[in-house]
């Protein structure tokens, strides 16, 4: 009577989250390790095939390309000295002081965002170029070059170091301030010994995800930077221009270099940091202050302003008829521009390429994840491949994967021949492309569960799928709805995968920007890069409304979290 | 299905298993070798260099309450979680009910488990979370409601059927953990440290009261916990672990008055450990101490005695029996229903002794370091313990 039990056992045995796990692991080498290995062999081969470093030797000979990777390297450097202390002073302001209108200040922070990174290097030209009106601002030196280049990635970079410095000034022990004062310390050693130490990890961080995404940007050098060599455009030039793969695989390798370099130091640092909050801390509550909030509100006002400038001079250029002579407001940009002119499909190739990327991105993710982390996947150096190879994508630049896609997929020999130049392959690549910041949000959401949720489910035969429907999912959805929005407005601004992937059929709208720049179509340029920003605009919104009825609605339970 | 269901928690009168199956007639008599109702042989585990279980043995009896007991890392949990298939052994049986469960996945066990964190799924109201392993395929929806009703009030949570987990407090979460582990009428149930989480006043109303529960329902029990005095409260036989072995099996009063070893002897209850010389079968002499004991002493020419802070007695100055003699007052601390006294007293290596004497047995008499006092260890007490391993 008392084994009433056996009601019906787990469908699901023991061995099948492994085999998944197989498919995701084979999934990840097919569409990242291997045209990463192929960007390798290709290096190392001569035109028959045959093993040799003469690729290394001609590309050493080429005049100029020293030149520019050391371009590519100070201004990177340059770029880093200046966004990480810009961007830590404002994530100062908004988490630290007693600020009216924080939500706004962070919102315009990350602004930048929301369109691909030439919104920057557009509205530069625009300011400060030959027709600019605050041309004599730069003291005679042109805008086309180093100058512009590094304004125009500052304000790219931005909202990237913003986010880092933001979740990392978030979280204070508030005793450690009242210790500090209580030792009458004063307030720029409380700064020094107790602010920055808790900072430091995120701003290594920042630094290095600041420094790496300049090395490997390429689309504000080739828009503003005139006639001065990067490696990143070098890369465009040989493969795109001159169809010059091999070449253009040394030079990837070569950006692939510091960029992966950068993200094992991070790693490294990241494995050192000890929890720093434990559960005893004391949330660290800003008391107003007019000494430190009045300047650092100035701070932002300036900063906001400068930036809303940017992205508005960039829309303004979108609508006027010809800057500066004739100010006229009109849609004929929109309309012959790009209606007219056959390229608004390009748009409507973005929002394909965005919307699929969201869709299959975000579960493929989350699922991997969940297999990860909630599943005894065996065996368990499957799982540990499978976080190597989702950790991988951070430090591999957009023109890198774009670059071994094409070594990979458009070979001959490639089963997979077919997809090159497809909306699928390019989907693939952003997805990838993407594929940590939405891994590591999602392990975050998963691991913030209660350990035993699947022993529990085990012990009352309830499958672990079951309880990843019922349970882990709801639990999970703002962190999926959150990849989601990232997948969908990355997909819409990226360009440099991309780039070396699209057909004429499947132009997407951020490279559609870089050929009408390229065509001196800046109008239309301005004003596609502005649909974009609309775009993004509007599905933060809507993600933003979605988060919070579904959380009204069908989440009643998070009311009584504490 | 849904009888089966339903026949371990009835309504208020509930026959206890054992007596049922008893009752049911000569389940096990007529076997040949009687088997325990959980049978573990041979149990090991590592994790690299680290041994966590170590030559398991252990048998536990239908309808027990048996507590695993021990320090953090003694291998407590893991032998948990490898009867519940979450952990998996080395090497090793375990046979529940006659049947071989050592290879099964936790899902075609039969037991139902309480974490220490509760593990409620905080989306599902208690019904639900109730509820959870009931709803297979198509079962009738008003017999679950009936059997979450009956959990509920079985935990003494009636009515609360559609709060969430984070509107109710530690201890009725718990509750609520417990009222679903058991909602499937599992035939064991696993309890790992389940009242760590709570405040100290929760911990001893819950501790009795899932005590009453387990016998009222008479399902085999199994409890994880580092808290000696809770598993001297609760439980039937406590099993004593270190390093992956276990140390010793016993009631709560034996394991506390005849420790096994020295690590048990430490590890429940204070205690001051005494080395003597043995002078004869009955005597040992430490310093200027000569001793009776009450069990004859074991040959070896030194025996060590460990004698519970409680067993030293106050008597007046002046007696002179048997095991008596005059203590220092080094320290006195007083804890509200008793005191602990340190005290300086003549035995062989000179460590201060440690007596705790009850609050009313000093009628508010109050002791002063530097006082002199006449103690005495009645013989009885005095039990040698075996040679340090």
């Amino acid at each position: 009577m008392i084994l009433s039990l056996p009601l019906r056992w787990c469908a699901d045995g023991e061995r099948l989250p492994g085999r998944l796990l197989l498919v995701a692991a084979a999934a990840l080498a097919l569409f990242l390790v291997l045209p990463l290995l192929a960007l390798l062999i290709g290096s190392v081969r001569d035109d028959e095939g045959a093993f040799s470093l003469l690729r290394f030797a001609e590309f050493a000979a080429t005049p100029g390309m020293a030149t520019a990777a050391w371009n590519t390297l100070w201004v990177a450097a340059l770029v880093t000295a200046l966004t990480v202390p810009l961007a830590f002073l404002y994530a100062y302001a908004i988490q630290r002081a007693c600020l009216p209108l924080r939500g706004l200040w962070r919102l315009i922070g990350l602004s930048a965002l929301l369109g691909p990174s030439l919104v920057g290097a557009i509205a530069f030209i625009q300011w400060f170029g030959t027709q600019g009106v605050l041309k004599a601002w730069l003291g005679g030196a042109s805008v086309y070059g180093p100058v512009g280049i590094v304004m125009a990635t500052v304000y790219a970079a931005f909202p990237h170091a913003l986010m880092i410095l933001v979740v990392a000034l978030a979280t204070a022990d508030g005793r450690l301030y009242e210790a500090a004062d209580a030792l009458g310390a004063s307030r720029w050693r409380r700064f020094r010994t107790v602010t920055l130490p808790a900072a430091k990890y995120g701003l290594i961080s920042a630094a290095l995800v600041v420094f790496a995404y300049s090395v490997s940007e390429f689309g504000i050098p080739k828009v503003i930077g005139g006639n001065f060599p990067v490696l990143a455009v070098e890369v465009y030039v040989q493969v795109v221009g001159q169809h010059n793969f091999g070449r253009g695989a040394i030079v990837a390798l070569l950006l692939l270099l510091p960029v992966l370099f950068a993200f094992a130091i991070d790693t490294w640092v990241q494995r050192r940091q000890q929890a720093s909050l434990t559960a005893r801390a004391v949330p660290y509550q800003p008391r107003p202050d007019r000494r430190r909030d009045l300047p650092l509100l100035l701070y932002c006002l300036l900063l906001a302003t400068a930036m809303l400038g940017v992205l508005g001079m960039a829309m303004y250029t979108s609508l006027v008829r010809f800057w500066p002579y004739n100010l006229e407001l009109t849609l004929d940009h929109y309309i012959y521009g790009l209606a007219e002119a056959g390229v608004l499909a390009a748009w409507q190739n973005s929002l394909k390429i965005a919307a699929l990327t969201a869709l299959i991105g975000t579960p493929l993710v989350f699922f991997t994840a969940w297999l990860l982390e909630r599943t005894p996947a065996r065996p368990a150096a499957l799982a540990t491949a499978v976080r190597a190879m989702a950790a991988l994508p951070m430090g591999v630049p957009g023109l890198v994967l774009g670059i071994g896609y094409i070594l990979f997929f458009n070979s001959p020999d490639n089963p997979l021949n077919g997809l090159y130049h497809t909306l699928t392959i390019m989907v693939v690549a952003t997805v990838v492309h993407f594929y940590t910041p939405c891994h590591l949000t999602a392990v975050t959401a998963l691991k913030s569960l209660d350990r035993e949720f699947e022993a529990v489910s085990a012990s009352l035969k309830v499958s672990r799928f079951v309880t990843l429907w019922r349970v882990t999912l709801p639990v999970c959805l703002p962190a999926v709805l959150e990849i989601a929005r990232y997948l969908f407005i990355n997909a819409m601004t990226t360009v440099s995968a991309l780039v070396f992937l699209y057909s004429s059929e499947t132009l997407p709208a951020a490279v559609a920007i870089l050929n009408l720049d390229e065509a001196g179509e800046l109008g239309p340029a301005a004003a596609m890069a502005t649909l974009i920003v609309l775009t993004s605009a509007l599905i933060s919104l809507v993600y933003s409304l979605l988060t919070h009825l579904l959380l009204r609605r069908h989440q009643a339970w998070r009311n009584f979290q504490r | 299905m849904a009888e089966a269901l339903f026949d371990q928690v009835g309504s208020e009168e509930v026959i206890p298993a054992p007596a049922a199956r008893r009752l049911a007639g000569g389940f096990t008599v007529d076997r040949e070798l009687p088997m325990a109702h959980l049978e573990i042989t041979q149990l090991s585990k590592r994790y690299g260099a680290f041994v966590a279980l170590d030559g398991i043995e252990l048998a536990v009896d239908e309808g027990e309450f048996l507590v695993l007991l021990g320090p953090s890392g003694c291998g407590k949990t893991t032998l948990l979680r490898a009867i519940a298939g979450l952990d998996r052994q080395d090497e090793g049986r375990i046979v529940h009910a006659g049947r071989d469960i050592s290879r099964l996945p936790p899902g075609q066990r039969d037991y139902g488990i309480v974490f220490q964190s509760y593990a409620l799924f905080p989306n599902l109201s208690v019904a639900d979370n109730v509820a959870y392993g009931l709803q297979h395929g198509r079962s009738d929806r008003r017999l679950i409601r009936q059997r979450v009703e009956e959990m509920l009030e079985l935990v003494g949570l009636p009515g609360t059927q559609a709060k969430y987990p984070a509107q109710l407090s530690g201890g009725q979460q718990q509750r609520i953990a417990l009222a679903r582990a058991l909602a499937t009428a599992p035939d064991l149930l696993l309890l790992d440290e389940p009242l760590s989480a709570l405040d100290a006043i929760e911990r001893v109303r819950l501790r009795g009261e899932i005590r009453a529960l387990q016998t009222r329902l008479g399902v085999t029990t199994i409890m994880v916990t580092h808290d000696q005095e809770e598993a001297l409260a609760m439980a039937d036989r406590i099993v004593v672990m270190q390093r992956g072995r276990i140390q010793q099996i016993g009631a709560p009063r034996d394991i506390y008055r005849q420790p096994g070893n020295d690590f048990v002897a430490d590890f429940i209850g204070r205690g001051n450990l005494l080395v003597a010389e043995r002078v004869g079968p009955h005597h040992a002499r430490s310093g200027d101490l000569l001793l009776r004991t009450g069990a004859e002493l074991p040959a070896a020419s030194t025996a060590r005695f460990y004698v519970r802070p409680e067993d030293i007695r106050l008597h007046d100055t002046l007696d002179q029996g048997e095991n008596t003699f005059y203590g220092h007052v080094l320290k006195c601390e007083f804890l509200g229903p008793y005191s602990l006294v340190t005290l300086r007293a003549p035995t062989a290596d000179g460590r201060p002794l440690v007596a705790q004497f009850s609050s009313n047995y000093l009628c508010g008499r109050e002791i002063r370091p530097g006082a002199l006092l006449r103690l005495g260890i009645p013989a009885e007490h005095l039990q040698a313990l075996p040679e340090a391993a």
